[in-house]
């Protein structure tokens, strides 16, 4: 009880020091953090700006030891830092600079009473480690949630089922195919399938970089999906990286009509419905 | 409840409704495979746009109905399968290999006319 009090009292003293020291200290800061190239993507009024508040935060959550208005401040900084480019390693960069700071101040302050510096140190260290956890753990989780927001935004813009013929419907797959975005797409073009009434779809993959078993079984699952509501499927623009992972892990193709690429797949899914396309000059 | 089985032509067309037994599958399967040769019928279209869901015994027992009316000499057609039942059924590895299926009755006919020319 004794330590705890003593230990507050050395805490209330050291916040007054930051306090009564707050334009020097925070001007070396601001100075360390330009001399290490730290938040280049921020202009240096902003940097400014920003160090006032995180020092004022910083001192506050020291003094009150509580960090809630600190994790609030942290998670709103990185809400606006985050769209401009900034890391992960310059945000816990600066607050530890501002920790090497305050306490190379501290050491300045009291080099002659060493057994104080310690007393001080063994307050400010704990809440100063805090500090920058809360701060950096802030960060990562506002970058977490914006990764997630596009990861659905992604998801969203996903991929449209075209009528391209009276019942011939294309599928373009673009980029990533991930379990969930797979079901999506079976759900979107056996639905399509439906109320276009289509006979032959056309699934082009061309930008599909890699598939894994599970995303390759999906999508022969698809294929007889379709075929059990009575169209035909054509995949087409497979490439060799991808026909050679198929092979590998044994997904069975027999099953699937596959063309080398879109247009041969829409020239097959033509003759499947019987148009014949002819240049107009050949008809005269 | 019994499936009805209506006589188009040289077709017969059987219609599933939504809840049926096993017992009613059982026997719509052994009338069809009966009637299939007493009508002399080139083709059969079982229509299950009403079944909004499909339990493994009731696509066992299609694919069984298809098999069975190839062995009498005639050909299936299954039309109507729901999209969620669609991929349902595949996840289940009930992929009717070998059964001709389309979108709706309509499209079976159709389908059917091309193949045999039976409508006319």
């Amino acid at each position: 009880m004794v330590k705890r009090d003593e230990s507050s009292e050395l805490l209330r003293e050291l916040v007054a020091h930051l306090r009564q020291n707050r334009t020097q200290l925070r001007e070396e800061w601001v100075g360390r953090i330009s001399e290490t190239r730290l938040l280049t993507a921020m202009t240096k009024e902003e940097i400014f700006a920003e160090a006032t508040s995180v020092y004022d935060s910083y001192v506050e959550a020291l003094e009150t030891e509580t960090f809630e208005a600190l994790q609030a401040y942290a998670r709103n900084l990185s809400e606006r830092i985050i769209p401009r480019g900034v890391e992960t390693h310059e945000v816990v960069g600066i607050v530890l600079l501002l920790r090497d700071v305050l306490a190379r101040s501290l050491f300045a302050k009291y080099q002659t009473d060493f057994k104080k510096l310690n007393g001080i140190l063994d307050a400010y260290e704990p809440a100063a480690n805090r500090i920058a956890n809360t701060v950096a753990v802030g960060f990562v989780q506002e970058r977490e949630r914006v990764i997630r927001q596009q990861q659905e935004a992604i998801r969203e813009l996903s991929t449209p089922v075209l009528q391209v013929r009276e019942r011939l419907l294309i599928l373009p797959i673009i980029g990533v195919i991930d379990p969930q975005r797979a079901r999506q797409l079976t759900e979107q073009l056996l639905r399509g399938i439906r109320t276009n009434r289509a006979k032959v779809v056309v699934i082009d993959i061309t930008g599909v970089a890699a598939m894994d078993v599970t995303v390759a079984n999906h999508l022969v699952q698809t294929v007889e999906a379709s075929r059990l509501l009575g169209a035909t499927v054509i995949v087409t623009g497979l490439s060799p990286e991808i026909a050679q992972t198929l092979v590998t892990i044994g997904v069975d193709l027999g099953k699937m009509n596959t063309v080398g690429d879109l247009q041969g797949g829409i020239e097959q899914a033509e003759r499947l419905l019987g148009y014949k396309v002819m240049a107009l000059a050949e008809t005269s | 409840m019994e499936v009805p089985i209506l006589k188009q032509g040289q077709v017969l067309i059987a219609t599933f409704q939504a809840a049926l037994s096993d017992a009613d599958l059982n026997q719509l399967r052994s009338a069809l495979v009966q009637q299939v040769v007493r009508f002399r019928s080139r083709a059969v279209i079982v229509d299950v746009t009403a079944m909004d869901v499909m339990d493994s015994f009731a696509s066992r027992t299609l694919r069984e109905i298809a098999h069975m009316i190839r062995l009498r000499g005639a050909e299936t057609v299954i039309v109507g399968i729901q999209p969620e039942v669609a991929f349902a059924m595949v996840q289940l590895g009930l992929t009717l290999e070998g059964v001709a299926t389309a979108l709706d009755l309509e499209e079976g006919l159709a389908y059917l006319n091309q193949k045999f020319k039976i409508m006319k």
